[in-house]
């Protein structure tokens, strides 16, 4: 294909003297430094890049930046795959390989151009109609087949992404001359002033020409202090004025990139003050396929011409709507481009006398273009009737007018109103916390918008009001374009081929509000976000309904003003930051020594030490039958632990658990319930008093964050005035527990005191101890419910204290054991463990701590819960222990209990079930309704389809005296 | 993402913070009805406007303070301390 | 008139100038037998219950906004029926074999996938969970299977089943009778079919406040288009639950926050069925147009903006690439939040108000969509005989004094 490029000096943007290769769709061109994949597919005379959404139209180059509807590609591959990227944005890069999207086999010819030619049964919405019979099931794969644009990547992100906080006095959003403007003012007023530019060259709509003004401002920018980021596209105003921006660090596409690079930076922005200064979009008239590759935005190819030195077509036709049609002729003329006419629709226009040569239709409008896959021509008629010319011509450029980017100030709760004589809505006064200048404000010409902005700055800066905008000078533009009596699709938006006649049919059926009409024809759902279709859109629906645009309204435009990477806004927290895991301070002491790592809750814990070819089953089995036979070492660390000090320690325990704590001797320990104020159990875990006014409680690991922040809630909300302060020590001690009848036998072999012997530390009692020099505090209880001492102490020591211990394991033959181990030995114990035996309904009483209510006469969280007539209720689900008949089949965790099989009624369900090695027969803990008064009777569980006979007994089921506890 | 004005560190983000929900509720004692009991438990005002409301600085200095905020705007009105009677946003 | 492809066919051949309003747009009367208070799925499907179970049809909906704008429209589209207690599961059980049959019967086509909805197990312990979940659905006669992790895999390609992740898949629980709907559908289906049935549809018209008579009777209401009088009044207003209450002098246990969901620009199918991730917390599926459309846990401050926290977002969007890694690249489309009323068991309270005549839906919390149909025909059932439906017997408001909750705060899986 012959060559699009223009002779220097157009092509300000591009490095001739660097030229790169890329592929699309397979074949090999090439390009230039400083190119998008856009102008260089133009510049290669590329016209057909994808096609639409619905009724896969061929689609070409229609704009130059973000708002671009059509060119999107798929770029890379693998964990660099990335799908739906917009020509128009994307850097070129040697070695780039693009794909068209949408389209099969080929975007040349794609099958999928057959729903085009069924078009008219496809209107908006066509889809409610019909395919209900006999079920939408059987139509939907071929339409999920159809729908969709990009191929989704399968690999994991090889790149990463990071997020960065900053804040400012002054942040300005977008560096054209407003921006620029505002941003010098801001600085020399002393501000600390941020400046967002989205490209990589400053100035805007300016950036591309040899702008003095422009120049020099971007000069004094960065000479007083401006902190200035490129290819940073600000989408989002949050809360407080926290505004988010996305920066490009290595775009995608490059064949030479690192194995994993910095690929987006996330900017959290927060300012005293937020300028705005975004632009304005350029938005297109409307008449019959004016959808064809070669139509495109004239400033768009203006921007091709001058930037990157392209030539979008050699002969164009400009419709017109706005008086920069003429300056856009005029500037194409100059590059090389041929202007068959310029078709101003707006009667009476006297905008082209001034323009000298240009052939100037006033009154008239394009009824028909000429081409399907690329433009050849075009019919002009005039609209007050009459025969049509036909143009020979190969690119179509609307100017229609321009609509204000007021996104963020859209965002940021600020209001709109609609200018009838440019026919766009512009902000009507300034959002809270964001101030609009430029052409988003509505002030388009551009000496007002420079000074304007640069008041702004400085008025900001000094923390004063800015003052009004002096709105105007975008001209006259007529707000319908849409050619009336004439044949064809006239398109509104052009990626989900929405069309005047599809807006026509949502107003016919009622669909009329803004919001109802988007959803019903999807116009402004495609990537494009509706950019350049909305303005359209709501004016046709005015038309219908004879309503001013204003009256139509418009939709709240939420974040993200275009469409940002889901890997920069999850930042690091990805793969091991994703919350990350909690270690024991031991960790590789255990794994050193075969532990099975499994994750509890957020921590990694060893669930067993299996042996070589044990499973884990086996080696739980093996390790909870050595505790009760000799002895086993469990690292506890993870349980929570608190200290609560001070002089109304006591009667802040007393008010937070179900049993009494203030009675406590020193020394001793004591189990206690923690609940809700709706009387549910929360958690559960052993206080210990170190002195009269010094608390030792332990909580279960996954309840400790919960139960540290109840704590703190109760004593600094509703018990201000007591004197407790509650110190979190989870980390700071290890917590190394010793259980089995040789306990003792075994701690004593290392030197710990006598005073520590069962004979001398009853259970359920607390020692402050030492160990060579380290303390220790060593509390004697048991989950186990075997002879039990749990030594805490400094966590850096817990390595040190379990190789010691282990020294002697051998010759006690005592045994490592995880969590499975304890889980087995607490279920023989009939022991219960919170959120696997009780849920978020489960009561004390259900669980067998009724009559230690019954003796506390204080009042606890809780306790008038507890009160209520559903507490009482003798039908409740009630803990009890489970055995199958047949002495051998385990009972599933989650097996429903019932006499009959399902459907009916569930009486209850199995929380947790293991093999008692003790026994030698499966054992569970089950919730049964009315359970405490069904002891000895015969039900059945049901788990997926099977059922087993089980008998009801009464707990625990190995030791019922409790006797081995004490050693 | 919101700021809050933490009474002890000054102004930091929103992640920093836990919401404790509506504060200044008066927790009936033992001897009230099954009716008194549950409308403290569970019934709320859960205004469309200003709320006054709880928040732990739980990421920080871990101490709780009141404030009132517009649950349309989000806007903070007044910070206080947990002890203090609330300001009048009428 | 009748949707088909008939329809569809003369329409392409009159330039689709066939076609008539969906639904009209009356003035309202000055007075109505039943007038319903909120214009979302709820109570549009109340006002075409009531017309068409129990011939009531001297009914308007007043709609503050446009229909559907609220929480209806801003779901994630999922429905299911798997909830752990009997009284839960035969509500959502009836809902789901309602939308089962409700494209024929509204003649508009809701978009029902039953594409399956896959919940997961990262360790052990949810592997137990869902055996329970599991087997109370069949209790309660509900189809539900648990999957092996193999089983997972095949159903989902592009989970992350790597062992070493930081959430891994052991397995997980299926439901394949769930899957999604078209929300706007649902919305659009009831109102056409309602007004079709004499329902008069008022749109931007803001209750303003109740009005009441002897005995503390409600008479009417009050909007910003006029009086209007009716002796029965139902309130489907969700997040505006209490607002409306205020009004009417009573409180409910109810707060309101904001639940975000997401879609990504729109791709090739990748993922056909639902997935859900109770420990991570996020829910994903796939658009009929392409995009992923994504969700998770609440905002945790109460709020009516309808926007949500990017700091919440931004968990949300790391909770999705945990479970699917691949995703990273793509991009986020559009983003919004809904306004969920929230009660402490996560089920929905259906029945009388302390005010006679006044009665309330709501509470429905992050899981509404899915129950469109039994609030419906509840709601409809107690405006019409005065009594509760037996469906909605065990949501009543008094639970929240006596205590005998059902909480399925579980089951709601995600959030709260």
């Amino acid at each position: 294909m012959a060559s699009q490029r223009l002779a220097e000096p157009a092509g300000t943007w591009v490095d001739r003297s660097h030229p790169l290769s890329f592929t699309f769709n397979g074949r090999q061109l090439s390009g230039f430094r400083g190119d998008t994949l856009a102008s260089a597919l133009l510049a290669n005379g590329v016209r057909l890049v994808g096609r639409s959404f619905k009724l896969h139209r061929p689609r070409g180059i229609w704009s130059c930046g973000v708002e671009e509807p059509g060119a999107l590609v798929d770029v890379g591959r693998g964990a660099r795959r990335t799908p739906n990227v917009r020509a128009t944005l994307l850097p070129l890069a040697e070695g780039l390989a693009a794909e068209s999207v949408n389209c099969w086999p080929s975007v040349g010819f794609d099958v999928g151009a057959l729903t085009g030619a069924c078009a008219a049964l496809l209107p908006a919405g066509f889809y409610y109609k019909t395919f209900k019979w006999p079920n939408w099931r059987l139509f939907e794969p071929a339409i999920r087949r159809m729908a969709g644009l990009g191929r989704a990547p399968t690999a994991p992100d090889a790149d990463h992404y990071e997020e960065v906080a900053a804040d400012a006095d002054v942040l300005v959003v977008g560096a054209g001359i407003a921006g620029l403007a505002a941003a010098v003012a801001a600085a020399r007023a002393g501000a600390r002033t941020m400046l967002l530019a989205s490209g990589e060259h400053p100035g805007g709509a300016l950036s591309w020409g040899a702008d003095a003004e422009v120049a020099a401002l971007a000069a004094s920018a960065r000479q007083l202090g401006v902190r200035i980021q490129l290819r940073t596209l600000a989408f989002g105003v949050y809360d407080h004025n926290l505004v988010c921006a996305g920066e490009s660090v290595s775009p995608e596409g490059a064949a030479d990139l690192p194995g994993c690079v910095l690929r987006e930076r996330l900017w959290k922005i927060r300012a005293r003050a937020v300028i705005a200064a975004t632009g304005a979009f350029e938005r297109p008239l409307l008449f019959p396929d004016n959808d064809r590759p070669g139509v495109m935005l004239a400033s768009a190819a203006h921007k091709y011409a001058q930037a990157f030195g392209v030539a979008c077509g050699r002969r164009a036709v400009i419709a017109a709507n706005s008086d920069s049609a003429y300056e856009r002729a005029v500037a194409l003329r100059d590059a090389g481009v041929v202007i068959v006419a310029v078709v101003d629709r707006r009667e009476g226009s006297t905008a082209g006398e001034r323009s000298h040569g240009l052939r100037v239709i006033t009154g008239a409008a394009l009824s028909a273009v000429l081409g399907t896959r690329a433009v050849r021509g075009c019919t002009v008629t005039p609209l007050a009737g009459g025969r049509g010319e036909r143009l020979r011509c190969d690119l179509i450029l609307n100017a229609g007018g321009y609509a204000p980017a007021v996104h963020l100030h859209s965002q940021a709760g600020g209001k709109l109103r609609w200018l009838g004589e440019s026919a766009m809505f512009v902000p009507d006064g300034a959002a809270p916390g964001l101030v609009s200048v430029g052409a988003c404000a509505g002030v388009f010409a551009r000496g007002p918008a420079v000074s304007h902005a640069a008041e702004t700055g400085e008025a900001l800066a000094l923390g004063r009001a800015p003052p009004q905008a002096p709105i105007g000078g975008a001209g006259r533009s007529d707000a319908i374009t849409r050619v009336r009596d004439v044949k064809g699709k006239q398109f509104v938006d052009l990626q989900n081929d929405v069309l005047a006649e599809d807006v026509a049919l949502a107003a016919r059926e009622n669909y009329r509000s803004v919001e109802h009409l988007k959803r019903y024809t999807t116009t402004g759902m495609g990537t494009d976000q509706g950019k350049t279709s909305n303005i359209n859109a709501l004016i046709l629906m005015g038309e219908y309904t004879g309503q001013a645009p204003s009256q139509v309204g418009t939709t709240r435009f939420r974040p993200p003003y275009a469409p940002v990477t889901l890997g920069m806004i999850a930042g690091r927290r990805v793969g091991a930051l994703y919350r990350p895991l909690k270690r024991l301070p031991a960790h590789d002491w255990h794994a050193a020594h075969g532990a099975l790592f499994e994750t509890f809750g957020d921590w990694c814990r060893p669930a067993a030490y299996p042996r070589p070819g044990e499973t884990l089953e086996a080696a739980a089995q093996r390790e909870a039958r050595t505790v009760r036979k000799c002895a086993g070492l469990l690292d506890g660390s993870p349980l929570g632990k608190l200290e609560v000090f001070g002089p109304d320690a006591a009667r802040f325990l007393d008010l937070m658990y179900v049993g009494t704590m203030s009675t406590l001797r020193i020394g001793q320990a004591r189990y206690g319930l923690l609940l809700n104020e709706n009387g549910t159990l929360v958690d559960d875990g052993i206080v210990a008093r170190l002195s009269a006014q010094r608390y030792w409680v332990n909580t279960t690991t996954a309840g400790f964050d919960r139960t540290a922040a109840a704590f703190e809630e109760w004593l600094q909300c509703e018990y201000a005035d007591f004197k407790v302060v509650i110190t979190p020590v989870t980390s700071r001690w290890a917590n190394i527990t010793v259980a089995g009848p040789r306990a003792w036998e075994w701690l004593a072999k290392l030197g710990f005191e006598a005073a520590l012997a069962p004979a001398a530390m009853p259970h359920m009692t607390l020692r402050d101890s030492a160990l060579d020099g380290v303390p220790l505090r060593v509390l004697r209880a048991s989950f186990s419910g075997e002879l039990g001492y749990e030594v805490n102490l400094p966590a850096d020591h817990a390595a040190a204290l379990l190789g010691r211990l282990w020294t002697h394991a051998a010759e006690l033959g005592a045994a490592l054991y995880g969590i499975e181990a304890l889980q087995v030995m607490r279920v023989e114990k009939g022991y219960i463990h919170i959120g696997t035996d009780t849920d978020g309904t489960t009561l004390p009483g259900d669980v067998g701590f009724a009559r230690g209510i019954e003796r506390k006469a204080a009042p606890f969280v809780g306790r008038r819960s507890l009160l209520r007539t559903a507490s009482r209720d003798p039908t409740r689900l009630q803990l009890v222990g489970l055995v199958p008949l047949d002495e051998r089949t385990q009972l599933p965790v989650g097996a429903q209990i019932a006499l009959r099989p399902p459907p009916t009624l569930t009486e209850g369900h199995v929380t947790s079930s293991y093999r008692s090695p003790e026994l030698g027969i499966p054992v569970a803990l089950a919730l049964l309704k009315g359970g405490s008064q069904r002891t000895g009777e015969e039900l059945r569980v049901h788990h997926l389809g099977t059922t087993i006979a089980v008998r009801v007994v009464k707990l625990p089921f190995v030791d019922p005296a409790g006797e081995r506890v004490h050693g | 993402m919101m700021q809050l004005t933490c009474p002890w560190c000054g102004l930091r983000d929103e992640s920093e913070f836990v919401c404790g929900g509506t504060t200044h509720l008066i927790r009936p004692d033992l001897a009230a009805s099954d009716v008194t009991w549950g409308e403290y438990l569970f019934f709320r005002d859960n205004p469309k406007g200003v709320h006054r409301e709880r928040w732990r600085h739980a990421y920080g200095c871990g101490q709780w303070f009141n404030l009132a905020r517009h649950t349309v705007t989000h806007q903070v009105l007044s910070v206080y301390a947990m002890t203090d009677p609330p300001p009048d946003h009428s | 008139m009748n949707y088909s492809a008939l329809a569809l066919l003369r329409g392409a051949l009159s330039a689709h100038r066939n076609w008539l309003p969906a639904w009209r747009s009356p003035e309202p009367k000055p007075a109505y037998d039943v007038v319903i208070v909120g214009g979302g799925g709820h109570g549009l499907a109340t006002a075409y219950y009531l017309a068409k179970n129990h011939g009531i049809r001297n009914v308007a909906i007043l709609e503050r906004g446009w229909i559907g704008g609220g929480n209806t429209g801003r779901n994630t589209t999922i429905v299911r029926s798997n909830y752990l207690f009997p009284e839960s599961a035969r509500l959502y059980e009836f809902a789901l074999k309602c939308y089962e049959n409700l494209s024929r019967e509204l003649n508009f086509n809701i978009m029902l996938s039953q594409r399956g909805l896959v919940m997961l197990a990262h360790s052990r312990h949810d592997l137990d969970s869902m055996a329970r979940w599991a087997n109370a659905m069949r209790m309660n006669g509900i189809d539900a299977e648990i999957l092996t992790r193999e089983q997972v895999a095949a159903r989902a390609p592009l989970l992350d089943m790597s062992p070493d992740a930081r959430f891994p898949v052991l397995g997980g629980f299926s439901q394949r009778r769930a899957g999604t709907a078209r929300h706007d559908a649902v919305a659009w289906g009831y109102a056409r079919a309602a007004d079709a049935l004499g329902v008069d549809i008022i749109q931007n018209c803001e209750v303003t406040g109740f009005l009441t008579g002897a005995n503390g009777r409600v008479v009417g209401v009050e909007t910003h288009r006029g009086r209007i009088l009716a002796e029965r009044i139902g309130i489907a207003a969700a997040g505006h639950s209490s607002v409306l209450a205020k009004l009417a002098g009573f409180r409910l246990p109810i707060t309101s926050y904001a639940l975000q969901a997401m879609v990504t620009e729109p791709l090739k199918p990748a993922l056909d069925t639902v997935v859900l991730s109770p420990g991570t917390g996020a829910y994903v599926s796939q658009s009929d147009k392409g995009e992923m459309v994504i969700g998770a846990s609440l905002d945790l401050f109460p709020s009516y903006a309808q926007r949500g926290s990017f700091a919440v977002l931004q968990g949300i969007v790391a909770a999705t690439l945990a479970l699917f890694p691949s995703f990273s690249r793509l991009r986020l489309l559009r983003q919004w939040a809904g306004i969920v009323d929230v009660v402490h068991d996560s089920s929905p309270i259906i029945g009388p108000t302390p005010v006679p005549g006044l009665y309330i839906n709501c509470g429905w919390g992050t899981g509404g969509f899915k129950a469109i149909p039994a609030g419906g025909w509840t709601l409809a059932h107690v405006l019409a005989t005065g009594r509760n439906h037996e469906l909605a017997e065990p949501f009543q408001l008094g639970r929240f004094i006596t205590g005998r909750l059902i909480d399925e705060a579980a089951a709601a899986g995600i959030a709260h």
